[in-house]
């Protein structure tokens, strides 16, 4: 097989087309790459889904945790507490245990009927606690820079009249974002870091369809060789980390357009390590 | 446990899950808690000093020291933390073995490599194949600790560089017009007083720490996850307590567990943080000096 026909095979393999059977023998760095990168379309959809999702839940969150009132305050403080202060890897173990107790023909509420089985799956239910690990993180940073907003900047939007939702869609939530960016910046990295967990805990993959990391481990059990497999990982994990500082750059590019250069937020990587 | 449990079938309603929580098997679940605590009493400084030779090696004066200590601290940056657990568990094993059958059997003429498998000579295994079990769990536990220093240290490296940067100037230079040599700046000066700049990376990496041990049970450690799924699958009428499946009630306890040790961690830790900053050039520390006034 030249390595044309092994992309050609296996470039999509992680979604279910081209060659059924992984290889077994006879291993090359071609196959490694292509494998590995194919499984790298999950870790993308995982990161993108629950990291747009997971905005406007953050944004609610971190407005509730700011909130005088204790009927908004409270949830919002335990939903972060809950989802920050314990393991992604046991909450995907949760989850699915949970999802899996579910009755497996669906659900009948009034008549209506609600299918459950494809919850139990890596694409729905492992999607969903990300979404909700990441808007817990999310909230914080967001709530961090809420509280950080300068007090001559909302003293100005009411002395022009600004109240309510259009003080906060111009004034506050701006603002917000724009000392959020750099901390946000790199929670959206961490997330893309954590898609890894997804088929290494709980959640089966089916037909051998996993992600970057899955395949990386299929590699190293059948060839014993870590050497190889990890590095490739790696090397892919550094260009989408490149490509999201790149992405956010832009983002906080604009965020920052009305500030004079020398008072613009740079965005900075800070480790943070696993959830 | 009890002498009431002899026979688990006949049981029922509060002595039935008495019996069940204390059986052997729960005993062994108890018991890996203990593995969690020693993980982390033994990572946490392990993991200090790696991150305290790396932020040294990163200020060094000589080159190649500082490229090493640098790329150290560079390492962990950019790339998913569980590929290097993954990683360096067998990278080190396997370093382990070779280096051990190059001692012991120096006349082994066969490739190392060969294809797929990874082969040394049998006295070079490590542990002994023909060692005790014991010795097997206690080496897996030791390549996970050390992987853990390993990984842990290159981010504490990163915040202790940062600390020591952090530490006025003036004050190494008042020490140094005092006539006090570059170690003993380092030793009385800049090492005390770097610490309540290190301590919130400090403490965030201490809960990223404890949030990690769960990863234990993907380097083959028998650790809290594992008996967690051992204990909470389905049970067939064939054992002494059968019960349904009950993952989803075991995993809710180990997240209260977790739930606990981060909430009782932030509350030490802000402790910590209040007497460091005692008497401190920074903003906390003139807060308290005015609160005291």
């Amino acid at each position: 097989m030249t390595c044309i026909e092994t992309i050609q095979a296996y470039a999509f393999r992680s979604l279910g087309f081209g060659e059924n059977l992984l290889p077994r023998t006879d291993f090359n760095l071609c196959q490694q790459f292509t494998l590995i990168g194919s499984g790298l379309i999950w870790n993308i959809y995982f990161g993108v889904l629950a990291l747009s999702l997971g905005f406007f839940l953050a944004t609610a969150l971190a407005l509730a945790k700011a909130s005088p009132r204790a009927a908004f305050r409270k949830p919002a403080e335990w939903f972060i507490f809950v989802f920050r202060g314990s393991p992604l890897f046991i909450q995907f173990f949760l989850a699915y245990s949970a999802l899996v107790m579910l009755p497996r023909g669906g659900i009948d509420i009034f008549g209506l009927h609600i299918a459950t089985s494809w919850l139990t799956s890596a694409w729905a239910g492992a999607a969903i606690v990300l979404f909700l690990n990441t808007s817990a993180y999310a909230a914080e940073i967001f709530h961090g820079a809420l509280q950080s907003i300068p007090k001559g900047d909302l003293e100005a939007a009411e002395a022009y009249g600004l109240s309510g939702w259009s003080k906060f869609r111009r004034i506050q939530w701006p603002t917000m974002l724009r000392l959020a960016w750099p901390a946000y910046t790199n929670e959206a990295i961490f997330l893309f870091h954590a898609t890894t967990l997804v088929f290494f805990s709980g959640f089966p993959a089916f037909q051998q369809r996993g992600d970057a990391l899955y395949y990386a481990n299929y590699f190293a059990d059948k060839t014993f060789n870590p050497f190889v497999p990890y590095p490739i990982v790696a090397f892919y994990f550094i260009l989408l980390t490149f490509a999201l500082i790149g992405l956010f750059g832009l983002v906080n590019r604009r965020l920052n357009r009305h500030l004079p250069s020398n008072t613009r937020s740079k965005i900075r990587l800070r480790p943070q390590l696993i959830r | 446990m009890f002498s009431f449990c002899a026979d688990p079938k006949s049981l029922e309603g509060f002595s039935w899950l008495v019996c069940y929580l204390t059986s052997g098997k729960h005993i062994d679940f108890y018991w890996s808690f203990l593995t969690v605590l020693i993980l982390l009493a033994v990572t946490a400084p392990s993991a200090l000093a790696f991150g305290f030779g790396g932020a040294m090696a990163a200020r060094s004066p000589i080159a190649p020291l500082r490229w090493f200590g640098k790329t150290y601290t560079a390492m962990v940056r950019g790339v998913p933390d569980i590929v290097f657990f993954l990683f360096f568990v067998i990278a080190l094993d396997q370093g382990i073995e070779w280096m051990k059958h190059q001692v012991v059997c120096p006349d082994w003429d066969q490739p190392i490599r060969q294809g797929l498998e990874f082969r040394v000579c049998p006295e070079a295994k490590v542990p002994l194949g023909s060692s005790a079990q014991i010795w097997h769990q206690l080496y897996g536990f030791a390549l996970a600790v050390f992987t853990f220093a390993i990984v842990f240290g290159a981010f504490a490296a990163n915040v202790l560089y940062g600390a020591m940067n952090a530490v006025p100037r003036a004050q190494l230079e008042t020490a140094e017009s005092y006539g006090m040599s570059q170690g003993q700046v380092f030793r009385r000066i800049l090492v005390p007083q770097m610490w309540t700049y290190a301590l919130p990376g400090l403490s965030n990496l201490w809960m990223i720490l404890i949030k990690a041990t769960p990863l234990l049970f993907l380097l083959g450690v028998k650790d809290i996850v594992y008996w967690a799924r051992e204990l909470g699958s389905a049970k067939t009428q064939a054992y002494a307590y059968p019960h349904p499946d009950w993952r989803l009630w075991y995993f809710l306890f180990l997240l209260v567990v977790y739930l606990c040790m981060t909430r009782i961690s932030e509350i030490v830790l802000s402790r910590l943080t209040r007497r460091l900053s005692h008497g401190q050039a920074t903003a906390a520390g003139e807060a308290m000096r005015r609160a005291a006034q």
